[in-house]
């Protein structure tokens, strides 16, 4: 099995925000939530880059370590899950992610959120794989589909990388040697505890 | 001339060909290491990171929070969550346990040396006895409900499956958002009514040195206290610093983000949890002392009337100001008839 993950590569991103686009479209994602958004960084700035981000899918997840109910759990590519049976929405997992992916609702009073919504690296949720009230909680099951996130599948520049860790490792590390530059895999070291070194 | 101008033209134009073809090629030079590097100013993560703690931006979101890229503090949040927490809590609470059940092996249930007499006085009134009792039952369900975050799927839901503890949890989470009103207006009406009552006064100083008489197995030891002896006014001001500490936190996390960024959520949390729980084994210790630790004390805040002769071992300058207001009955017919 694959270890799933994504790499942003930040000199390649244009930010024309087609990753979010068709992230919202392909999961029929509701208003005020975004499972992927782009940063821009020193926007306007000399040396300024964009970063599209959504959740990392990380090595030993911190959203999981929190959830005081223990709805997260890690698929067998490494993809990180939740089961929104189980959510409360209490908004823990949003204090401990690292990238701010985990999204809710909000709906109702004194702070009750609804149940957490992510990415969910296309791979949907605890359902039977690509059915009706699985598309309904979590989208799309691509990857049960054999296909990969279709942020990463339609990013124009292929600055956006979605698959086997070891994989788009080395293409990130070939283009760096190639074109002989590189800012690095945004939010690796954060997730996964680990960089590519070029 | 024209020819010359004509040449004049020509190297013009060659030259501005010359001057595309440099620009064009112009990343190229990256790739060597004498050529300049397109990516030299660009903003580097560590070095972000290492600077300001967390990596901001811009986004094209209504939600402009969204500009955190990221925020390693998460991490700190997790340790603090799963890491201390946990043994804060268990320690504190087994802790507080075990003590007042050491306490209770050694001294026993402390008991009232004088008879009980026919004479009861009023200790606390109608509204005094609504506030303690609508704040303690918003505390003891706050405090389950809170717990539950903490301990509820180490303990509870191995025992109950993780469906029903969901369900359970959704309830207790509504419950906590919900009754922490109550608490906070019970915290607010205590502090205007008994404020004055437990300011330190010159009984403290003695009442502390004997150690309130706890640890006197001959129960010899009373050391005068007014309307509330130095224990409780300790106890009242854990609960209402505390409970204003929890209220202020509490808030902040029943309106997410709407006074703070996500530090300063977290930071809510830490100190909610924390303070929470240090409250909670206070309460305990409280709630021990004022049913099985002492003989006479539920009276107190059950019927609002104590025995007399209770009030004058636990509370001597209290009965004497109220003898002196004349608010009950002067010395000699208080005595117990013989």
């Amino acid at each position: 099995m694959a270890r799933m993950k994504f790499l942003c590569d930040a000199d390649r991103c244009i930010e024309c925000n087609a990753c979010v686009t068709a992230c919202k479209n392909e999961h029929d994602v509701p208003w005020g939530i975004n499972r992927r958004r782009v940063v821009t960084i020193n926007d306007g700035k000399p040396g300024e880059r964009s970063v599209s981000m959504a959740c990392m899918h990380c090595t030993d997840a911190p959203c999981a370590a929190v959830c005081p109910v223990d709805c997260f759990y890690t698929t067998a590519d490494a993809v990180v899950l939740h089961s929104k049976d189980l959510c409360i929405g209490c908004g823990y997992c949003f204090y401990a992610c690292p990238f701010g992916a985990p999204q809710y609702p909000r709906v109702g009073n004194f702070g009750s959120r609804g149940k957490m919504d992510k990415c969910t690296f296309c791979a949907a949720g605890p359902e039977g794989d690509s059915t009706e009230v699985e598309y309904a909680k979590y989208g799309a099951n691509r990857l049960a589909e054999g296909k990969l996130p279709l942020c990463a599948e339609m990013c124009s520049t292929k600055s956006l990388l979605a698959g086997d860790g070891e994989i788009i490792a080395a293409i990130y590390k070939e283009r760096v040697t190639q074109r002989g530059y590189g800012s690095g895999a945004w939010g690796w070291q954060t997730a996964y505890r680990e960089t590519i070194d070029v | 001339m024209p020819d010359n101008r004509l040449g004049r033209v020509t190297l013009q134009v060659i030259a501005a060909f010359m001057a595309l073809t440099l620009l064009v090629a112009g990343p190229v030079y990256a790739q060597t290491p004498s050529g300049s590097n397109p990516t030299a100013q660009a903003v580097n993560e560590q070095q972000l990171l290492d600077e300001l703690q967390k990596i901001e931006g811009r986004v094209t979101l209504p939600n402009t929070a969204a500009g955190l890229l990221e925020q390693p503090q998460g991490r700190d949040y997790r340790s603090f969550h799963e890491g201390w927490l946990p043994w804060i809590g268990g320690i504190a609470i087994t802790g507080i346990l075990l003590l007042l059940a050491l306490f209770y092996l050694y001294r026993g249930r402390i008991r009232t040396l004088a008879p009980e007499s026919s004479v009861k006085i009023l200790r606390f009134g109608a509204l005094e006895r609504l506030t303690h009792w609508m704040t303690a039952t918003a505390f003891i369900i706050l405090a389950i409900t809170g717990l539950n975050f903490i301990f509820g799927k180490r303990l509870l839901m191995p025992l109950i499956g993780a469906d029903a503890f969901s369900t359970w949890s959704i309830w207790a989470k509504y419950a906590h958002d919900f009754v922490s009103w109550a608490f906070m207006l019970g915290i607010l009406v205590m502090l205007v009514t008994w404020a004055w009552d437990n300011l330190p006064d010159r009984h403290d100083a003695h009442w502390l040195r004997v150690g309130g008489g706890f640890f006197d197995k001959t129960n010899r030891t009373h050391p005068p206290a007014g309307r509330f002896n130095t224990g409780q006014k300790l106890i009242f001001w854990a609960v209402v610093l505390g409970g204003i500490a929890l209220s202020v936190s509490g808030i902040f996390m029943l309106f997410p983000f709407a006074f703070t960024d996500i530090n300063g959520m977290q930071t809510a949390q830490y100190v909610h949890a924390t303070v929470g729980i240090i409250l909670i084994a206070v309460i305990i210790a409280h709630i021990y002392i004022g049913t099985l630790g002492m003989e006479g004390a539920y009276e107190a805040m059950g019927s609002g009337t104590v025995d007399i002769n209770w009030a004058k071992e636990h509370h001597s300058a209290w009965v004497e100001r109220q003898q002196a207001k004349g608010a009950i009955p002067p010395r000699s017919a208080a005595e117990p008839a013989e």
